[in-house]
């Protein structure tokens, strides 16, 4: 391919800056193609090989790594790229009226980027806004609350070569300082005793370092803390597994990719509470004798990184991060790294592959993190919530702790809620609590569905309402989307097997092909198409992508599909025809109007009759 | 005392043969199968129309044209169990790699920029059978009783299953050692 000459050398410059800078460190190639992609507006072929030759690894490396994530593109995104939101409750909140606007007051459509590569429209399926839909970013600015009239003022200013800034509403708490300066909303509607209570930084480390790093540990377990991240697993326990390990250094990594749409508290934590996530990640640290955290920051809340690192050199002022904290002999970093957007980057030895600069694939397990994570090193990865409660726990004592919540799920959770509901938004609760009560308190009526634990979670029917939300009966990373009797169920259900299919990591044939396959199935049951063989196979091969993939995003992909045909087969027998017991979508003359018209003949539909 | 015969008929579509190749790697139990089995419409005893309804049919090869999806139906008409055999039969298998590629560009790979190609010219005479947008797996034209997964099935599973068609056994859940790979 030609290349244009000083769009090449500015390139090659480009890329041996940013090598230098980061003294060739392979891990950060990640960072370096964000800059790429922000400076070009794409990744340019020569890009891959110079960095290749520069990093001194192969060239199919850096492409593998360039062409995984959403945000890299080999072709010019524009100098504004907007990324709209087009989860589920964006649509329910009116995505489709301002894509239209975008379309018609740029004069492209989306997937395109216009000829004089000024903007850029694209969609993505989850950036953490699910609270204050339709949401979009452009070049990294978070916009809230979409109408379509406010998108004709956007595109005039992107028109103009504008500031975006100049756009930005003010938001609401830590998102009006300066360093963040997003329109961003918190919707802290229920403030509880961990999270959202008066709390010093530095108490609890004083605490644990007072006591020692294997106390902590016991401390931990004997909470019963368990991972908020979603799979719930006891976190004294991983922290114990990892310290025993024998290893020369060992890593602590906080888990803020949240990619599963319908959470976002992550982001409310890593706004309005810092310190005592960062607090929990030090104490961790302390215990399992770890000298380096990763914060590894999912790239739709790069707004808040500059905000982070502040926070972070505050702690060090404080002698709370960096060497020898508190005069003490433990030294303990923390550095943050972005992701590039993908959702398979928050299942945590994608996480750890990612943030060593490669494509975001699990890795087999065992060997677990705890034992072989990040460069090989043991590494414990957690939520944040994870470390948020862990300080707490130090500070106030196991029992404070074990006393909220039920027998088997002790303390407390943040739920993320959206969808049809008065007051969306982050909720601190007792784990305990029945569906039922909490779509009283945001106050949701006229409820058709609620799924709980986003899209690879569950979806419930009224029926099912006084189940409670508890790791023994529905265990939840905190998801909690609300479907009103108004809903179509099907546009949301198809909304999330399209997910799947986009954010497949595509490693393995039944959650690559099988996703797709259900899909189209699911596509051929909402035409009226489908017959009761058809729901049987896509039950069949539910199940099968489940038990067949090999890791977590598979494991769970087809739940939309199982859980609704569980709870809501009355949609799907009101579609399906009871006439036939099989139906095609065959079609002669569509199928063979193309061959047709390249060999410059008429089909023959009849032949050989 | 005779028992009557299974009525059986197989197809090849757009297949390279290799199943029915399997079908014939029974060896010595091809003596057996002659004495349980009667083929009607097969390239076995060429016989190219069915004379007689089936009580199996066996397909191999996905639809790439239209004469794939006429001799198809077809099958289904007149065969009481319809059983895709092998993975071309199951999802388009290699013929299947051109699917997402354009028509334009795929026929004037075969007939123009080809390095064997003489006479260049997209062929277009109206006896030849109209090519399909892509290659479909049996199972999108007609209803599939069964699937015998294989490139091609081993000669065993194809065997085990005439012989539970033969016993009036149900297809499920067959022999696993006989459709492992590895
Ligand atoms: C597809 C997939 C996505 C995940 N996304 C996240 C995520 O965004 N945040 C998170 O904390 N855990 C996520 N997890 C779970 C992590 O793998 C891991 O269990 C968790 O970070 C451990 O932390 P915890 O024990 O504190 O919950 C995901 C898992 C899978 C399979
Ligand atoms: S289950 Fe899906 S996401 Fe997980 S490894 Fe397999 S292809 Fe990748
Ligand atoms: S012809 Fe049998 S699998 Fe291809």
């Amino acid at each position: 391919m030609e290349q244009n000459p000083s769009l090449d050398s500015q390139v090659r410059q480009k890329v041996v800056q940013l090598t230098k800078f980061y003294q060739q460190d392979k891990t950060q190639l990640l960072a370096m193609l964000r800059e790429i992609q922000s400076e070009f507006r794409m990744i340019p072929g020569p890009a891959i090989d110079y960095l290749a030759e520069e990093l001194d690894i192969p060239r199919i490396q850096v492409e593998g790594t360039a062409s995984f994530y959403h945000f890299f593109s080999s072709k010019n995104r524009g100098r504004y790229t907007v990324y709209m939101n087009t989860s589920a409750t964006s649509e329910m909140a009116g995505a489709a009226a301002v894509m239209l606007a975008f379309e018609k007051a740029a004069g492209i459509k989306f997937g395109q980027t216009s000829e004089n590569q000024q903007i850029g429209l694209f969609t993505t399926s989850c950036i953490g806004m699910c609270d204050q839909e339709p949401a979009a970013l452009i070049n990294d600015f978070v916009f809230t609350h979409l109408t379509p009239a406010r998108v004709e003022e956007i595109v005039k200013v992107i028109k103009e070569n504008g500031s975006l800034q100049s756009l930005i509403k003010s938001g609401e708490g830590k998102n009006s300082s300066a360093l963040v300066s997003a329109e961003v909303k918190n919707n802290i509607r229920f403030k509880g005793p961990v999270f959202f209570t008066d709390y010093a930084p530095g108490e609890a480390l004083k605490v644990a370092m007072e006591s020692g790093s294997l106390e902590v540990i016991e401390a931990i377990r004997k909470s019963g803390l368990r991972g908020r991240g979603g799979a719930g697993f006891p976190t004294g326990q991983k922290w114990g597994s990892c310290r025993a390990t024998d290893a020369e250094s060992r890593y602590v990594i906080c888990n803020v990719d949240e990619g599963e749409p319908g959470t976002f508290k992550d982001r409310v934590l890593l706004t309005e509470r810092p310190e005592l996530i960062f607090e929990g990640m030090i104490i961790a640290g302390y215990a399992i004798e770890a000298k380096q955290g990763i914060v590894y920051l999912r790239s739709e809340y790069s707004y808040l990184k500059k905000y982070l690192e502040q926070v972070l050199e505050g702690l060090r002022s404080q002698n709370l991060l960096g060497r020898r904290i508190l005069k003490s002999r433990f030294s303990f970093d923390i550095q943050i790294k972005l992701g590039a957007g993908a959702y398979i980057c928050g299942e945590e030895s994608a996480l750890i592959e990612s943030a060593e600069g490669k494509r975001g694939q699990p890795r087999n397990r065992p060997p677990f993190p705890v034992v072989s994570g990040y460069l090989h090193q043991p590494t414990i990865v957690n939520n944040p919530e994870t470390f948020g409660c862990a300080a707490k726990i130090i500070l106030k004592g196991s029992d404070w702790f074990k006393k909220m919540g039920t027998s088997a799920s002790s303390g407390v959770k943040l739920l993320s809620i959206s969808g049809d509901c008065e007051k969306p938004g982050i909720y601190e609760v007792q784990w305990g609590h029945t569906v039922r009560e909490i779509l009283g308190f945001c106050g949701a009526t006229e409820v058709l569905a609620v799924q709980v634990g986003g899209p690879s979670g569950n979806f419930l029917s009224e029926k099912e309402f006084d189940r409670k939300i508890c790791y023994s009966d529905l265990s939840t990373g905190g998801a909690f989307t609300i479907f009103s009797k108004k809903r179509d169920l099907f546009s949301i259900i198809h909304n999330h097997m399209e997910f799947f299919t986009k954010e497949t990591c595509g490693f393995c044939v039944p959650c690559r092909a099988g996703n797709t396959l259900l899909l189209k199935q699911l596509e051929k049951v909402m035409i009226g198409n489908g017959t009761a063989l058809d729901l049987k196979k896509i039950e069949e091969l539910g199940l099968l992508v489940k038990k067949a993939s090999r890791c977590g995003l598979g494991q769970s992909s087809p739940n939309p599909l199982l859980t609704s045909l569980k709870n809501f087969p009355e949609i799907y027998q009101r579609v399906v025809r009871q006439d036939v017991d099989y139906m095609s979508q065959f079609n002669m003359e569509f199928a063979t109007s193309d061959s047709a018209k390249v060999a410059n003949r008429k089909p023959n539909l009849e032949i050989g009759d | 005392m005779s028992k009557t015969k299974l009525i059986v008929a197989t197809t090849s579509l757009a297949g390279c043969f290799g199943c029915h190749m399997s079908l014939l790697d029974i060896d010595e139990r091809i003596l057996e199968l002659v004495e349980v089995v009667e083929f009607n419409r097969s390239p076995i005893d060429d016989f190219k129309e069915f004379t007689k309804e089936c009580d199996l049919g066996l397909v191999e090869g996905g639809c790439c044209n239209a004469e794939n999806v006429r001799v198809l139906r077809e099958f289904r008409e007149h065969c009481k169990i319809l059983v895709a055999v092998g993975q071309c039969a199951i999802t388009g298998g290699l013929p299947a790699m051109r699917n997402g590629i354009s028509m334009k560009e795929l026929l004037e790979e075969a007939y123009f920029n080809g390095v064997t190609v003489g006479n260049k010219m997209i062929p277009n005479d109206e006896e030849i059978p109209a090519i399909l947008d892509r290659v479909y797996p049996c199972h999108e034209i007609v209803k599939i009783d069964a699937f015998l997964p294989g490139c091609a099935p081993r000669a065993d599973l194809i065997w085990e299953v005439l012989n539970r068609i033969i016993e009036g056994k149900s297809l499920d859940n067959l022999t696993y050692k006989n459709f492992k790979y590895d």
